[in-house]
Formats: structure tokens, C-alpha cells, sequence
């Protein structure tokens, strides 16, 4: 077989990592029902041959109870990162594009969202939000535009300052036609990257204020609560309960993280090379 | 040259000023809008339903439940400047003393893992930007990659399942429930109980300044100038040193300080699997047990530092740097 | 012509230089940047390499010093006295009897000062003594060693860049775009100071894009069109158009303004698009059929050397 070249190899794990995301969907929204089983006379199995990932104190299937999880954090991180970027954009160009004003006033506010650490921000949120899946999503939605709004704000300013650019305005063309083909090419695939690459960090984010108990109940197993349950069991040696949930969750954000830089070098023609 | 300093650093702190009153402005507004009913929070259902109505009526006056929100956010201000930041329900004493003792852990653990980060980090990343696409690169890369997707908590439980559960070598923490502070405890006792925290957030906190140092490094060494001291006959170690080190040190020390901000979030993270009684753990019971006055305090706190962090990295720049430093007197 | 019989400092022989790309899709290319290239310099002797911008010319610096970036490939020979330029050798040896002197001071490290940065960060005594002969001999102030680059005045730029040269013990010198951007009495000196270094007997090499400067301080040029060397001169040739042996260096001629100024129709082809056979050909007046297959040789006409068919039948004319 012929050797693959490096775009054809970027290609190749860009399509890996996004298959397995939705077989993980997929699988976690099928074992719904199967996460919920309680069976006490299977209880506080080691990892077998049946149960992989063994089972907790009530009987359940620890596999199940996993990939339910994750597709819930998965959702729950899709969902409030791509709102996360909608926001991104809009300030991001607005404050690019509408002056000094409005440019200080959303700098501003990037500077007062970073000032607060991520955790405390969405800990913050989720109380006076009263604690409920509402807060998690509205908290890593609101949490999460700042640094994208930022890489947004200074690549449309560089394209202002940018020659060709600068022509198209001298020789008369609207500021529309220069938005849509000279602005947009270059945005969309930055746009692109760095909504895929918000994923992770939301997940992870939305993985670490359920595992503080803040939003989602028992009843809804996310991965943070899946945790947060197994680390009451750790002192009695029950290894299993966090250590496979655990890695299955950090796979999960490597593959975005991959799938997000493959996209990155597949979009941006300098980065190629690398 | 020293007017321009002082103007520098005057706008600086004004910023730094400013930040921080909308910071309190905006928790002050979002612990306002928390559907916690402070009188519950405070004196307990049960104990409320007890009560006469005067007591009642008594202790909404105390709470401030009938002032409008600007009044009651100018006055907790006025208190807050002064030190007195108000009574923590959960720990049933100033905020101040709580913030203070908690700070104190905290910030033992946060500077180590601060330091050791930063330069674990910098040479990391140093290196994999001097080899780009060599296997010390592709290895810290992949080391970053894992490192950034792992949860600070996740490699907390990890480690303690490891050296306090399997190894029995650190305590398992998990002995001092949740939101109750260890006290009578010596400094060694200390020390042997920050060890894996701390550790923790090293290692967590490596990732991003060794994948900035390593992205700034690659910049540097498609430059001009180390072209051309390539050429000179440059390489190896004097080739990092002259060159490399010079130019990518400063971008990452002020990565680093302006980076404050996630080893506080990491380390509410680790102090709550370890319990350890510091700044974030109390964040936590704060947030749970809606003890409102202690949660804005820390977010305040904290804000504090992060700021300061930034502040100091743009100062930095100017002394550091020749083309700031001496850029005035050039032309 | 003496000059001609002695073994050469450097000599380069069909050296070719192309990057890998990615087209449009899955589909890796080569891009040819530098198709045929030969040129030799002596001791005591300047030549140039004399191409428009964006031909590629500052490429053949990097390739001989070793320096192109990782997606580039080179092949053909470059000899060093005598023997093959190999990495090794040009690993002990660049920097101290080969140097480059670079375009502008962007290519000195901003955070380092001036006199350190010449030494390359040595602080013994010799190295001191003859910097400060060298600041002397350029005119330059001993406070220039403790500016940054970015300090530094525009009529210094020139003599910096060149001192990092004389520091070392050169024996080829090769001097990358040292013009551009300089008004015409800066770029003269700055010749100049080249000219000096070839008569206290180094070879040099100068990469331009200046036809008429080149002439005025070089013993030989090297004229350089869609990554080939066309044709190699003595200076002398320049004087009248009949000697000249390739079309090309005689349109450059005839654009000459005290030659009356005539441009030739079309442009240089990008290496893409290049045709096979002589790059020329599209504009030549004079092309065939020959000219449009094959590699044309790089041969020996009247103590020159020319990349053209045509030449030597029109030997007579001259």
C-alpha cells in the first residue's frame, strides 16, 4: 500500500476521532436504560469478562452507567461551547468593527471574565442560577467565549490593516463584498477550529463542576457525578469505579483536542507543513 | 523615561482597580439574583419557622432583604474596603479570619506548584521547540495533550488511589469530611498533606506554559536572526542559550504570571479530593452550603491575584525588555 | 584570465533546490524553485548572481550554507577548494572561513547588544581587540557595541552587518540582497565595502538584484532567470551588447537606461508553469524548435559561459 502523505494522514485521524465520538453518543444514549439497573446480587464486581468496567455498590453496570455519562457531558459540552462560540464571533467582530468604544467595553469585559478563575466563575453561575443542569450549561456557555473572542477580534484587525484588504476599500467595493470575500475565507476556517477546539474545555469544565456537586442530580448520570460517587469508595479499594470512567473521559478529550487540530492543519494552509 | 514609568504603571493599577470593582459588582449582582433566600440560608428553615414574626421581620432587616440592591452593594462595599467582609455562615466567624487562614494553605500549595510548573514547563517546552518534529517534541507534545485532557480532579483521585490507597504513602485526606477544618494540625503534618496536591497541580500546570514556551520557541527558530546565527556557525547549546533563551524567556515568564488564574482554579479542584483546607475547597463549601459573603470574598481574593499576575506581566515586559525599556531613548 | 586557471574557492554545479508542496487536495507536488544553477568565485574576486526579485536568488545563499528549511531538497555539486561541500565540513567550517552577511538587521537577535552579538558572545581579548579594529576601519563609534539592533541608525545597518564578516577569518564571503532599500550613494559604499573585502583577498559571492551596481564593483556576473543561470560574464562583456552571448542578459542590457531603456515583452514564468527546455524560449526572438526539449548545457563561449543554443553560431557577429 502506498505510504500516506501527511495531509491524507491528518485526514485519516480527523475521521477516526469523529467516528468514535458518535459511536460514543450512540452507545451512551442505547445504554440508557442499562446504567439505571440496580442489582445487588451482582454488586461491587471487579472488572470481568461480562462487566469490563466492573459494577458499583448497587449492581450497576459501570460500562453503562460510563457511557451514558459521557454522552451527557459530551451533549451538555457540544451544546454550551457552540453557544460559547456563536458569542465569540459576534463580539469578537463587533468589537473589531465597531469602534473604539465598543472595542473597550468588550475588551473590558473579556479582561473581568479571565480575571475570574474558570471554576469559581462557574461555581458563581450555578449558584445563583440555583444549581440545576440550567446553571452548568448557561455557566460553561457564558465561561467559555472569552479567548476565542479574543483570537477573533485581533485576526479581523489584522485583516483590516492588511493591504489587500485596504485596496479593495480604495477601489470603491462595498464593505459587504469585502466581508464575504475577503473576511470570511480567512474567518470561517479560525471560526471552525476554534469552536471545535472550545469542546474539550467544556467538557472538561462541565465534567469538573458535577463532580463538585454543583447541577446535574444522581439521576442524571454525567460523568462528574459518576466520579464524585466513585471517589466515596475509593478508601475501601474499589479501583474500578474511577480509574475506567476516568480514562474513557480522557480519551474522549484527546480525540476532540486530535479531531480539532486535525482540522486546524487541514484548514489552514501555513500549518501544513508542520 | 521615569514619568512615562510612573504614567505606566498608574494606568495599570487603575485598570487593575476598575477590574476589580465590576468583579464584585458582578458576583455581588449574581449572588443577588441566587434564588437562596438569605433568612433560610442564615438562620435555617426550621429555626425560621419558630420565630415570631417581629424576630422575623428583625432579622430581614439585619439581612437587608427590603433594601434596594444598589444600596445594599454600596454598603457591603463600604464594609468590604474597610476589612470586613462580613460573617461566613458555614464556618459561623469573619470571613476575614476564614479567608485568612485558607489563604495561607492555599497559597503554600499554589506558589509550589507555581514554581515547579513554570520551570518544568519552560524547559519542556524549550526543548521540544529547539527539536521540532525530533521524538523529544512529538514525546512532550503527546505529554501535553494528555496532561491538558486529563481533569485535575480525575488525576487527583489517580494519584491518590495510587500513593495514598495502593502505596499507603500519603494520607488519603478523605478522613477530614467535606467543609470542616482540620485544626490542631503541625506544620509536618502539613507539609506530608500538601505533598500530593501539590503534585497535582504541577502537573497539570506544565501543559500550558510548556506548549506556549514550545509554540513561541518554534517562532524564534524560523526567525531571521537565528537563520543567520545558524549560518555563523551557532549551534547546540550556545545556539539555545545566545539566542533561543534570551528571546523566548520573557514571553514565557509573563505567560506564566499572567496564567494565575488556572492553578486557582486547578487547586479548587485538587483541595476538594484531597481535603485540603485551603482557599478552593472553601470556594466549594461556599458554593454548596450558599454561604454567600465567603463565596464573594474568595472570588474577589482571587481575582486579586489573577489581576495582579496580569499587572505584573505587562510590568515585566517594560523593565525586561530593551526595546520598551530603552525604545524612548532610541529615537 | 588568470583568474580562470586557479582552483576556484567556490564552485557550484548544476545545483537544484525544490520544495514539496501541497496542491490543491491529497496530492503532494515539487516546486522547482531552483532549476540549474552554476557559478564559481576565486580568491581576490567579486562576482554577482544577478536575478529579478523573487527568482529565488536568496535560496542559493541558504542552500550553501545549509540552512533551507525542512521541506526543501537540494541536489548537484558545490565544491569548497577543491573538495565537496559536505555537511561536516561545512559544519566546521561555516561561520568561520565561510560567512554570509544577511539582507538587513532583522537577521541580528534583538536582545543581544551589538558587540557581543559581532563576537557571537566570546569575550577574549583578541576578539575585542579586532572588533574594535573593525569599528575603527568602518568608522563606527565604541558605543555602538552596547546599542541593541533596534538602536541602531540606518547608516550603520550596512557596516554591522558586514563586521560580523571581517570578525571571522573568511575566505568566502557571501553577501545576500545587500542593497535593497538603500538609496543609490548607501548601496554604492555598501558595494564598496564588498569590493574591499575581495581586494584583502576573499572570494565573494554577492546575491543582487541591481544589474547596473553589480557592474561597477564585480569582476564577473552570474545572470540568473527562472532558477537557471543563464549565462556567466566578465564585466567587460557588458560593455557592448555583441558581447554578450545570451538573449536574456542582452534584454537586460538594452533595459539598461544608458542603453535606451527597451523592455522586452512577458514576464519571468512562475517554476510551475516553467516550459521544457530553456526557460527563455517564450520570449526569445531567436527560439527553435530545439530550444523547446531537452536540457540545454551550460558551455563555454569567448571566456564565458551561456545556457543557449543560439550562441556560439553568432560567435562571428561579435
Amino acid at each position: 500500500m502506498k505510504r500516506l502523505n501527511r495531509r491524507q494522514r491528518v485526514l485519516l485521524g480527523l475521521g477516526v476521532s469523529v467516528v468514535f465520538l458518535i459511536l460514543i453518543c450512540v452507545a451512551g444514549i442505547l445504554s440508557g436504560e442499562a446504567a439505571r439497573v440496580t442489582d445487588f446480587s451482582r454488586k461491587n464486581l471487579a472488572p470481568c469478562g461480562k462487566y469490563i468496567f466492573g459494577t458499583d455498590w448497587l449492581g450497576r453496570d459501570m460500562l453503562a452507567r460510563t457511557l451514558k455519562g459521557l454522552s451527557l457531558s459530551i451533549l451538555i459540552g457540544i451544546l454550551a461551547a457552540a453557544v460559547s462560540a456563536v458569542i465569540a464571533l459576534v463580539l469578537g467582530v463587533a468589537s473589531a468593527v465597531m469602534g473604539k468604544w465598543v472595542d473597550e467595553a468588550i475588551t473590558f469585559v473579556i479582561d473581568l471574565i479571565m480575571g475570574i478563575p474558570h471554576i469559581l466563575l462557574l461555581i458563581l453561575i450555578s449558584v445563583a442560577l440555583g444549581k440545576g443542569l440550567k446553571g452548568v450549561i448557561v455557566g460553561v456557555a457564558l465561561s467559555h467565549w472569552p479567548s476565542l473572542a479574543r483570537l477573533i477580534r485581533a485576526e479581523v484587525m489584522q485583516l483590516k490593516e492588511s493591504p489587500y484588504i485596504q485596496i479593495a476599500e480604495k477601489l470603491g467595493k462595498s464593505r459587504w463584498y469585502i466581508a464575504r470575500k475577503h473576511m470570511l475565507p480567512h474567518l470561517l476556517p479560525q471560526f471552525l477550529v476554534g469552536l471545535v477546539l472550545l469542546f474539550p474545555h467544556a467538557i472538561l469544565h462541565e465534567s469538573s463542576i458535577t463532580f463538585l456537586g454543583f447541577g446535574l442530580s444522581t439521576e442524571q448520570p454525567a460523568i462528574g457525578i459518576v466520579l464524585s460517587e466513585a471517589m466515596k469508595y475509593l478508601i475501601t479499594g474499589k479501583w474500578w469505579l474511577a480509574l475506567f470512567p476516568g480514562i474513557l473521559l480522557v480519551v474522549i478529550v484527546v480525540l476532540f483536542y486530535v479531531a480539532g487540530e486535525s482540522l486546524r492543519k487541514l484548514l489552514d494552509p501555513g500549518s501544513v507543513h508542520e | 523615561m521615569d514619568g512615562r514609568w510612573m504614567i505606566c504603571l498608574l494606568k495599570n493599577l487603575l485598570r487593575v482597580f476598575l477590574l476589580l470593582t465590576a468583579v464584585s459588582i458582578v458576583t455581588f449582582w449574581l449572588m443577588k439574583s441566587s434564588p437562596v433566600d438569605p433568612l433560610q440560608a442564615n438562620v435555617g428553615q426550621a429555626a425560621l419557622g419558630s420565630m415570631s414574626r417581629e424576630q422575623v421581620a428583625k432579622l430581614e432587616e439585619y439581612w437587608g432583604v427590603h433594601t434596594p440592591p444598589v444600596e445594599q452593594y454600596l454598603s457591603w462595599a463600604k464594609d468590604f474596603v474597610r476589612g470586613d467582609m462580613g460573617i461566613s455562615l458555614l464556618y459561623r466567624q469573619p470571613v476575614t479570619r476564614v479567608i485568612g487562614a485558607k489563604l495561607a494553605n492555599s497559597l503554600f500549595l499554589m506558589i509550589f506548584a507555581w514554581v515547579i510548573s513554570g520551570i518544568l514547563g519552560f524547559a519542556l517546552g524549550a526543548a521540544a521547540g529547539m527539536n521540532q518534529g525530533k521524538p523529544v517534541d512529538k514525546l512532550v507534545k503527546g505529554y501535553c495533550l494528555l496532561v491538558s485532557s486529563t481533569p485535575a480532579f480525575w488525576l487527583a483521585l489517580l494519584l491518590l488511589m495510587v500513593f495514598g490507597v495502593w502505596l499507603k504513602w500519603f494520607p488519603i485526606g478523605l478522613s477530614v469530611p467535606i467543609g470542616m477544618e482540620a485544626e490542631g494540625v503541625t506544620l509536618a503534618d502539613r507539609l506530608y498533606h500538601a505533598v500530593l496536591p501539590a503534585l497535582t497541580l504541577s502537573i497539570t500546570g506544565v501543559s500550558n506554559i510548556a506548549l506556549h514556551t514550545r509554540e513561541k520557541m518554534i517562532d524564534i527558530c524560523g526567525s531571521d536572526y537565528m537563520l543567520f546565527a545558524r549560518m555563523r556557525g551557532e549551534r547546540g547549546w550556545r545556539l539555545f542559550k545566545h539566542y533561543g533563551f534570551r528571546n523566548v524567556l520573557l514571553p514565557a515568564i509573563t505567560l506564566h504570571f499572567a496564567s494565575i488564574s488556572e492553578i486557582f482554579g486547578g487547586s479548587v479542584l485538587v483541595e476538594q479530593v484531597f481535603s485540603y483546607p485551603g482557599l478552593g475547597q472553601a470556594a466549594v463549601a461556599a458554593g454548596l452550603g450558599s454561604d454567600l459573603p465567603l463565596l464573594m470574598a474568595i472570588t474577589i481574593v482571587s481575582a486579586l491575584f489573577v489581576f495582579g499576575g496580569n499587572m505584573v506581566a505587562n510590568i515585566l515586559y517594560g523593565v525586561v525588555d530593551p526595546r520598551i525599556r530603552r525604545g524612548g531613548a532610541a529615537k | 584570465m588568470e583568474q580562470e586557471k586557479k582552483t576556484p574557492i567556490l564552485k557550484i554545479e548544476d545545483l537544484k533546490i525544490s520544495f514539496t508542496q501541497y496542491d490543491r487536495g491529497m496530492h503532494q507536488t515539487e516546486l522547482p524553485v531552483i532549476r540549474s544553477l552554476d557559478v564559481e568565485v576565486c580568491a581576490g574576486e567579486m562576482v554577482a548572481v544577478v536575478g529579478s526579485s523573487g527568482s529565488g536568488k536568496s535560496l542559493l545563499a541558504h542552500g550553501v550554507m545549509g540552512v533551507l528549511p525542512y521541506n526543501a531538497s537540494m541536489e548537484g555539486r558545490i565544491t569548497y577548494r577543491g573538495e565537496a561541500l559536505t555537511e561536516e565540513r561545512l559544519r566546521k567550517l561555516r561561520g568561520r572561513e565561510i560567512v554570509l552577511v544577511p539582507q538587513s538587521i532583522a537577521y541580528l537577535n534583538p536582545l543581544m547588544k551589538i558587540g557581543s552579538q559581532i563576537c557571537k558572545g566570546k569575550k577574549d581579548e583578541a576578539k575585542k581587540r579586532k572588533l574594535r579594529d573593525i569599528f575603527t576601519r568602518y568608522h563606527l563609534k565604541p558605543e555602538v557595541e552596547e546599542l541593541y539592533p533596534f538602536e541602531l541608525s540606518g547608516g550603520m545597518n550596512r557596516r554591522i552587518l558586514i563586521s560580523t564578516a571581517l570578525i571571522e577569518e573568511p575566505l568566502l564571503v557571501i553577501a545576500d540582497e545587500p542593497t535593497p532599500g538603500l538609496d543609490l550613494r548607501m548601496a554604492k559604499r555598501a558595494m564598496e565595502h564588498f569590493r574591499e573585502l575581495a581586494d584583502l583577498g576573499a572570494a565573494v559571492l554577492v546575491i543582487t538584484h541591481d544589474l547596473e551596481l553589480a557592474l561597477e564593483t564585480a569582476d564577473r556576473v552570474a545572470v540568473f532567470y527562472a532558477g537557471t543561470t543563464v549565462e556567466e560574464a566578465r564585466v567587460s562583456d557588458f560593455a557592448s551588447e555583441e558581447t554578450l552571448r545570451h538573449p536574456y542578459t542582452k534584454a537586460l542590457w538594452r533595459a539598461m537606461p544608458k542603453n535606451g531603456f527597451q523592455f522586452i515583452r512577458g514576464s519571468q514564468p512562475y517554476v510551475k508553469d516553467l516550459p521544457e527546455g530553456c526557460p527563455f524560449a517564450p520570449r526569445c526572438d531567436r527560439c527553435t524548435e530545439k530550444c523547446r526539449e531537452g536540457k540545454i548545457p551550460f558551455r563555454e563561449v569567448r571566456g564565458g559561459r551561456v545556457r543557449c543554443l543560439d550562441a556560439e553560431e553568432r560567435q562571428g557577429e561579435a
